[in-house]
């Protein structure tokens, strides 16, 4: 037993700064397409290997919907091809519509205790994978007052991954139902935005916004730790959220 | 010898005794490409000669095919040797409205079970003789008759919210007064992938458990078709992000098999340290489950500091923290440049170390070895029979693993050992785990000292029409991606058999006889996906 103790000692602090100081540290977040300015035929040229549609003409530039990128990269600039510039970031989250931006931020009580009920609604494995990495303790959500709780009855807010599977239309709605007021639900990852590869058909959704009401997006295939914590910041308002896609890209097909 | 040369001797040699042994019953022909025989069968010889094929050959069904055809359905069963012996393809027709054969009381009978259960949901094709067909994919809210993956069937038609009628109820196999059921799932736990598990019990024991998978059934099969090769990566690196390098690796293969290309020796090269580098993370994170499961906190956290680690390292080499977007066909879409590669070598090299020292501690840790000892145990002819794979199958005495059977990308020119335990529980598993971990960074070191130089892809010049199969060893098991494209280079039928359809499927045979609070640990032990296996 002194073993562990000694092991844990040893093993010293590796909590992140953030939210306190930014965390740049290689390797915490895939990044993202920047939207930028490009010559006609480059502007075409990103707009089309997007399979997504995440990326459309705006202007002489070029806009992104984050929420709906699958960090394919295949309209990332190579040393040799023109492209879009790539960001290392992760503050990505954002309230889903004007709706939930007029909706008060769960704040006073709820800011520093925020109980967690995730629900896996078809997620490929990485969103969860990367939602489970908020308890180690490089990222410790403890100490920010973020708990996960087993049952949905204690649950201040739902974190749902997966473009909802058919099967699991039922259960979420029914999740969501369990859960007292005030409750919020945050979409993590493309899928969950958009229905990112998926969606919609006859066995996904295409969103957990087509089932139940959602408040916060994190976009991001999968969202690093990072940008689920800040998404979790932004539902208590201790952090501002991004700014949303711009309205020409998310009225798009 | 060199590898042709056996390869080709062995073809002959298998051609030459399927001909004498079943001479005018079956037709074969030699494929030299990829060493196999396909084996045109009629419907009356199927359950004899897969009998003798799995039993007395000693082949593992690797998956079964199903193509509907303007005549009715084409069955193709393909079998893979414990040795160099060639791959067989069997291939079966029925007739529009007439029942297939079912496979599931031979001898090796349990491997094909749940094939035929998803065939009978998705197809619509009947299985003669088989005990328990329907709400297997699809549950019993889903209307009868409608089949998602016959050619008439719509990919956008979504049926609408159902419910499943108030007088259904769950099956059930005890039936002793007292004996009750606990549901469990499908959303359960912390962070669990939903899924739901029926415990039976008459008391304090569990006595059996009924699985119920396929929630997160989101018909890629479907979907894909008619998409480009392009468009059909990205489904395959995504429908299970946690394994995602090895399963579009996987239909890479089958891609370029079809086409005729051959990767660069670089990309091949790169190819295997990107797929141990999956490997030793995936395996890390099995880790950090069983020490979370027998709430064991430092070295849980301690584990999950090496799998954050590694998912930083993946992320800071290439790019992407799970590997999206690493291959392509052809090849790969990332190089190592030389401070990169000597730095992920001396990285993973590292993180091989501290789970050394990790087991070290775990083996002198009494209190954890005594919820893992004799815990969910599948004995090795379970095993056989259900066609487990992977780290599972090793564990329980069977020698398995592609990397060594039918060896891809530069495997051929690594050494490696492919560890085996006996004893098939929850320890041994653990065992399993910590050594393939340790030879996926020693992989790692070998390829990466000796990297090739040159190209990261092949040419493409253009696609074909064919199908192929693609077979690679993923973090948990044996992957098999049959790929049929047509001309264009679209894809008309895409068949996954991840290496977790198995190995769900033999879930059940370790969770039997327990004690309720061992449930958690048996789950954890298996370091399943239930987004691969639902697809």
């Amino acid at each position: 037993m002194t073993n562990w103790v000694l092991r844990g000692l040893r093993t010293g602090i590796k909590t992140t700064r953030y939210p306190g100081t930014e965390d740049l540290t290689p390797g915490v977040t895939p990044g993202r397409p920047l939207a930028a300015a490009l010559p006609e035929q480059e502007a075409t040229a990103v707009v089309e290997v997007c399979p997504t549609r995440a990326i459309a003409r705006d202007g002489a530039a070029v806009a992104i919907d984050l929420g709906k990128c699958v960090h394919c990269y295949r309209c990332a600039a190579g040393e040799t091809e023109a492209g879009l510039p790539w960001k290392q970031d992760y503050e990505w989250a954002a309230y889903s519509n004007e709706t939930a931006t007029a909706r008060r931020a769960l704040e006073g009580a709820f800011g520093r205790s925020l109980h967690i009920r995730f629900v896996d609604a078809g997620a490929c494995g990485a969103c969860m994978s990367e939602a489970r990495q908020l308890n180690n303790p490089y990222y410790n959500m403890h100490r920010l007052g973020f708990f996960i709780t087993p049952t949905p009855r204690n649950a201040d807010a739902l974190l749902v991954a997966g473009p909802v599977s058919d099967a699991m239309r039922l259960p979420l709605r029914r999740v969501y139902e369990a859960m007292p007021t005030p409750k919020r639900v945050i979409a993590i990852g493309a899928c969950a935005i958009s229905g990112g590869v998926f969606g919609p058909s006859f066995s996904s959704a295409g969103g957990v916004g087509e089932v139940i009401p959602v408040d916060v997006t994190v976009p991001g295939c999968p969202p690093p730790p990072l940008a689920i914590l800040h998404g979790l910041l932004v539902l208590v308002a201790r952090k501002p959220p991004a700014a949303r896609a711009p309205q020409a890209l998310r009225s798009g097909p | 010898m060199n590898d042709v040369a056996e390869d080709s001797r062995q073809l002959d040699d298998a051609a030459e005794l399927l001909w004498s042994r079943w001479k005018g019953r079956i037709l074969v022909k030699r494929n030299e490409q990829v060493a196999s025989l396909k084996v045109e069968c009629g419907k009356e010889d199927l359950r004899e000669f897969c009998d003798w094929v799995s039993e007395e050959r000693d082949y593992a069904l690797a998956t079964e095919v199903v193509e509907e055809t303007p005549a009715g359905f084409l069955l193709t069963y393909i079998f893979y040797a414990q040795s160099r012996e060639p791959w067989i393809f069997v291939e079966t027709r029925i007739a529009a409205g007439e029942a297939a054969p079912s496979l599931v009381d031979l001898a090796r009978g349990p491997s094909f079970d749940w094939h035929e259960r998803e065939a009978e949901d998705l197809f619509g094709l009947r299985f003669e003789g088989h005990p328990r067909l329907g709400e297997f994919v699809l549950h019993e809210d889903w209307p009868e008759g409608v089949n998602p993956m016959r050619r008439s069937f719509s990919a956008r038609a979504w049926r609408g919210e159902r419910e499943s009628s108030a007088s259904w109820r769950p099956p059930r196999a005890l039936l002793e007064p007292g004996s009750f059921a606990m549901p469990i799932g499908p959303i359960f736990s912390d962070f669990a992938e939903s899924s739901h598990f029926l415990l039976e019990t008459v008391g304090e024991d569990v006595v059996r458990t009924i699985p119920r998978f396929f929630y997160k059934y989101r018909g890629v099969e479907k979907i894909v078709e008619g998409q480009t090769i392009d468009r059909a990566l990205l489904l395959a690196e995504r429908f299970s992000g946690a394994s995602a390098f090895a399963h579009g690796f996987a239909f890479c293969q089958a891609v370029e098999s079809i086409c005729e290309i051959e990767p660069p020796p670089r990309a091949k090269a790169l190819r295997v340290v990107f797929a141990e580098l999956e490997r030793l993370r995936r395996h890390a994170a099995s880790i950090t489950g069983i020490c979370n499961s027998t709430a064991l906190a430092v070295a849980t956290s301690q584990a999950s500091l090496i799998e954050e680690e590694l998912l930083r390292l993946t992320g800071e080499t290439v790019r992407h923290r799970y590997l999206f977007g690493a291959i392509a066909p052809g090849g790969v879409a990332c190089d190592l440049d030389d401070a990169q590669a000597r730095r992920l070598g001396a990285c993973v090299k590292e993180a091989s170390d501290r789970l050394g020292e990790l087991h070290r501690l775990l083996r002198y840790s009494s209190s954890f070895l005594d919820r893992l000892e004799e815990v969910g145990v599948v004995s090795p002819e379970a095993a056989l029979a259900y066609g487990l794979v992977g780290p599972i199958a090793r564990a329980s005495g069977l020698e398995r693993d592609i990397r060594k059977l039918r060896p891809y990308a530069a495997y051929g020119s690594v050494d490696f050992v492919a560890p085996v335990e006996q004893e098939g529980d929850g320890y041994a598993r653990l065992r399993i785990f910590f050594r393939e971990a340790e030879q996926s960074a020693l992989i790692i070191g070998q390829v990466l000292s000796n990297l090739p130089t040159g190209h990261l892809t092949a040419k493409f010049a253009r696609t074909r029409a064919g199908a192929a199969l693609g077979a690679v060893e993923a973090p948990s098991g044996a992957a098999f991606h049959w790929v049929r494209l047509t001309e264009d280079g679209a894809v008309a039928r895409w068949r996954i058999t991840p290496p977790s359809f198995p190995n769900w499927h033999g879930f059940h045979l370790a969770a039997e006889k327990f004690a309720f609070q061992d449930f958690p640990i048996i789950l954890a032990s298996f370091g399943l996906s239930n987004a691969e296996c639902d697809r």
